[in-house]
């Protein structure tokens, strides 16, 4: 690699007011090479891309770009440059079609100067098949499926013949097929001297897909060096500042009555004749590809969508579960998929947010015991080590792991006594990952019930007691603790 | 403790920057106008500002839940041809009243209706009370005034206890429960919490049917009373009463800090936007300034104020 670098950082710094976000990062990219970025949430990486996008101006430091010292004022600059990012949170014009969202700003003309549809769609269909992405470049992104979706944005970064392609956390939403049909595109990429960036909670994917890691804590740079050369534990060390031996590994603890059965669960396609039970002190893991009806399953028995048929019973007695709150009065918790959507509300405080389902408790003739309400958030906040300055802070401004401990905070302001965990993890650091382990197994030492649902083998073989396995919608496996393996579960996942 | 500490006890600065404001052109008009500070026309302004800042409370209920509220002009129409109607028929004053304000919750109500089981946008919702309830008030009075109200009726908006006119003491009754409602009681939480995310408010077992339908039921009864109030003070059931204060109140609820996204909002904001635009349109009267100009300089303030919030919450970021 003594190739000239495609993107060289020098020394950059980022103030905010209150927090050193970026000090003195030096981070060097070639053609072709693809380098991972990772450290904790706050480490800086999502400000040291918003800085190469144009997004934030670094306050020191240099950014060249072949040689050529740059600035990037602003997104369009950015784009100028052939910089491109895959976020999180997509950014395509979601009722435009595929093929449109790929010429946006640019469309060819025909000669009497209307627009040539044609050759939009036959363009963006080329391009979609060199990628392996099977979809009709006519349909319009509300269509697709959010890893549908994100494949399209990644394609566009291809078609619009970007030099480099950021790409944040981009396997959250992706199933297994999914993630290898992205690490093709990203050898694409690579062999055709694009430089890539990848940032990945995952660690393991890391070593699959890139040349060189970088890992940033707290705002500065810590080390860069070649994946061949280090492994999981060491990077997790530099991360962190410390081990982390086997983060799955927590205590099961002896399984009580059954707190929860559910028989013949049955909606359209969606649910077809589910059936399981989840003892007190048990953590029932559901696993499935994406679309595969996990996340429906759990708002059925939470009540939050309507069921054709089927039998729930909690503690043994048969419940009709019709809205969200007859669940909770129960003692049911969910924390859904999507926290920011479903499971929060962004712009109330902690407080608020975690007194949400439970202020019957706290009030006397529906006034709210304010005392009553803050010193509830207070025992949670320092409980679960919610990091924050007030409770009175916007739940906007946490760490997606401090979210979550926010939520796990209101169930338990319910009493909860059966904890629904959809995807708990998606998004958030090492460290938060680990706590939030903790936290469900302390949930099950106490004698409570846990469903999870992720689509991260490692995590939900881990964790789980036992795990049932969707497939389009029906569940004919449950496989328990000791026949645990991959394979299984994957082969199961797609129905074979 | 910190952490523990009560919650923002210093007045929010969209707030205090408008109380400032609201003093400053108090005490400029004060100096710069003979007639601004005397009793008759502190009355009056004090008279006007009551039926729109009544109205603009409901208004901050329905923004808080992430609403608009439309119909609030015609549901003030409504109150005043229907108590006017029942009191030219022989009614006691109290039934009629009462009867007129339930008619307008239930207009309320029914907005609340469509847009939770219908799914009706509410701007869309409310454009379409906005127009029925004015055809129904035209339908009832012949688009005519009603004449001939009893003197107990129209001299309670001339009463005056302690200095302050009757209408004031209403206002300020309604600013209390409101303010009660919004900070203390559950349903102020949930409103909060459904304008701020809909869906997580239903997933944490909030029944969003009632936080909607209370909310524009709300918002109805509250036209309704300053519906009553204006009648009471113009003597007289007026069929295009409250024609374009929709407008007034959204402006107040907006200048006073409550944001159409939903999920924030304050009693003591609106009241205070109320205040600042009745406060420029008398003050720029009785400085002799054309009304149309008048009309420009409230239109800068609306745009400006949530400019400026903005720009601050862009800095905090």
């Amino acid at each position: 690699m003594e190739t000239r670098p495609f993107l060289e950082l020098k020394g950059i710094s980022k103030q905010f007011p209150g927090v050193k976000a970026l000090d003195n990062v030096d981070l060097t990219v070639y053609p072709g090479e693809v380098h991972a970025l990772v450290g904790e949430n706050g480490a800086g990486k999502s400000t040291i891309i918003k800085i190469i996008m144009g997004v934030y101006q670094e306050d020191e430091g240099t950014i060249t770009l072949n040689g050529e010292q740059v600035t990037i004022p602003n997104v369009i600059e950015a784009d100028r440059l052939d910089l491109a990012a895959v976020y999180q949170d997509l950014t395509l014009a979601a009722d435009l079609s595929i093929g449109e969202n790929f010429f946006m700003g640019q469309f060819p003309r025909k000669k009497n100067g209307m627009i040539d549809w044609n050759h939009v769609y036959s363009k963006t269909a080329e391009t979609l098949k060199a990628l392996n992405v099977d979809v009709d470049p006519r349909l319009r992104i509300t269509e697709l499926s959010p890893a549908m979706q994100e494949m399209v944005a990644i394609a566009k970064t291809v078609h619009k013949k970007s030099k480099l392609v950021i790409f944040d956390e981009p396997t959250a939403l992706l199933s297994n097929e999914e993630v290898e049909i992205l690490f093709e595109i990203i050898k694409k990429l690579k062999a055709s001297g694009i430089s890539v960036i990848y940032i990945s909670h995952r660690l393991e994917e890391i070593f699959t897909v890139s040349d060189r890691v970088t890992v940033l804590k707290d705002g500065q740079h810590v080390k860069t060096l070649p994946v061949k050369e280090t492994n999981e534990d060491q990077l997790i060390s530099y991360m962190v500042g410390r081990s982390l031996t086997d983060m799955y590994n927590i205590e099961h603890y002896p399984k009580g009555e059954e707190l929860l059965r559910v028989e013949d669960l049955n909606r359209g396609k969606a649910l077809k004749n589910i059936s399981f039970s989840v003892k007190r002190g048990e953590i029932f893991g559901l696993f499935g590809l994406v679309g595969s009806g996990r996340t429906e399953v759990v708002r059925a028995i939470y009540g939050a969508d309507s069921i054709e048929s089927g039998t729930v019973y909690f503690k043994g007695k048969k419940e009709v579960i019709n809205h969200p709150s007859k669940a909770i009065s129960l003692g049911i918790g969910l924390l859904p998929e999507d926290r920011k959507h479903q499971g929060l509300a962004l712009t109330q405080s902690i407080n608020h947010n975690i007194n949400l389902a439970s202020y019957k408790a706290i009030s006397k003739f529906n006034f709210v015991l304010e005392k009553r309400e803050r010193q509830r958030s207070v025992e949670y906040v320092n409980q679960l080590k919610v990091k924050t300055p007030s409770i009175h802070q916007l739940v906007g401004n946490l760490s997606g792991g401090n979210q979550q401990k926010v939520i796990i905070a209101k169930w338990l302001c319910c009493e909860s006594k059966l904890f629904i965990f959809d995807e708990p993890t998606v998004g958030i650091d090492v460290g938060a990952k680990q706590e939030i382990y903790k936290l469900i197994e302390q949930l099950t030492k106490e004698g409570h019930a846990v469903i999870l649902i992720s689509s991260y083998l490692p995590e939900i073989m881990g964790l789980a007691d036992r795990i049932g396995v969707l497939h389009e919608g029906s569940m004919p496996n449950i496989v328990e603790r000791e026949a645990f393996s991959e394979e299984t579960l994957l082969r199961y996942a797609s129905g074979l | 403790m910190k952490l523990f500490s009560k919650k923002n006890t210093k007045f929010r600065i969209a707030e205090g920057n408008l109380i400032v404001i609201v003093i400053v052109l108090m005490v400029i008009l004060s100096f710069a106008t003979k007639n601004f500070f005397t009793v008759n026309n502190l009355r009056n302004l004090v008279r006007q500002t009551s039926v729109n800042g009544i109205i603009a409370l409901g208004m901050t209920f329905v923004i808080i839940s992430g609403g608009i509220d439309l119909s609030v002009g015609s549901v003030v129409g409504v109150a005043s041809i229907v108590v006017a109607k029942l009191l030219v028929a022989g009614m006691g004053v109290f039934p009629a009243i009462i009867i007129a304000l339930l008619v307008c919750v239930l207009l309320g109500t029914l907005n609340g209706l469509i847009i939770h089981y219908g799914k009706v946008p509410p701007f869309i919702a409310t454009l379409g009370m906005m127009q029925a309830a004015r055809g129904i008030v035209m339908l009832l009075s012949n688009a005519r005034m009603v004449a001939g109200l009893p003197k107990v009726f129209t001299g309670f908006a001339q009463l005056v206890f302690l200095g302050f006119p009757s209408l004031f003491f209403v206002w300020f009754l309604v600013i209390l429960v409101t303010f009660v409602l919004t900070t203390k009681t559950i349903f102020g939480r949930n409103i909060f919490a459904y304008g701020s995310n809909i869906e997580a408010a239903r997933l944490s077992g909030i029944n969003t049917a009632k936080v909607t339908v209370s909310v524009y039921a709300m918002s109805g009864l509250l036209s309704g009373i300053a519906g009553i109030l204006m009648t009471s003070r113009l003597a007289n059931g007026i069929p295009t009463a409250g024609q374009g204060y929709e407008m007034d109140a959204i402006a107040s609820a907006v200048v006073g800090g409550a944001s159409l996204s939903g999920g924030s909002g304050t009693v003591i904001g609106t009241v205070l936007g109320a205040l600042l635009i009745s406060l420029i349109q008398n003050g720029g009267n009785l400085l002799g300034i054309n009304s149309f100009i008048l009309q420009i300089i409230v239109g800068v303030l609306i745009v400006a104020s949530v400019w400026y919030d903005q720009i601050r919450k862009t800095k905090k970021n």
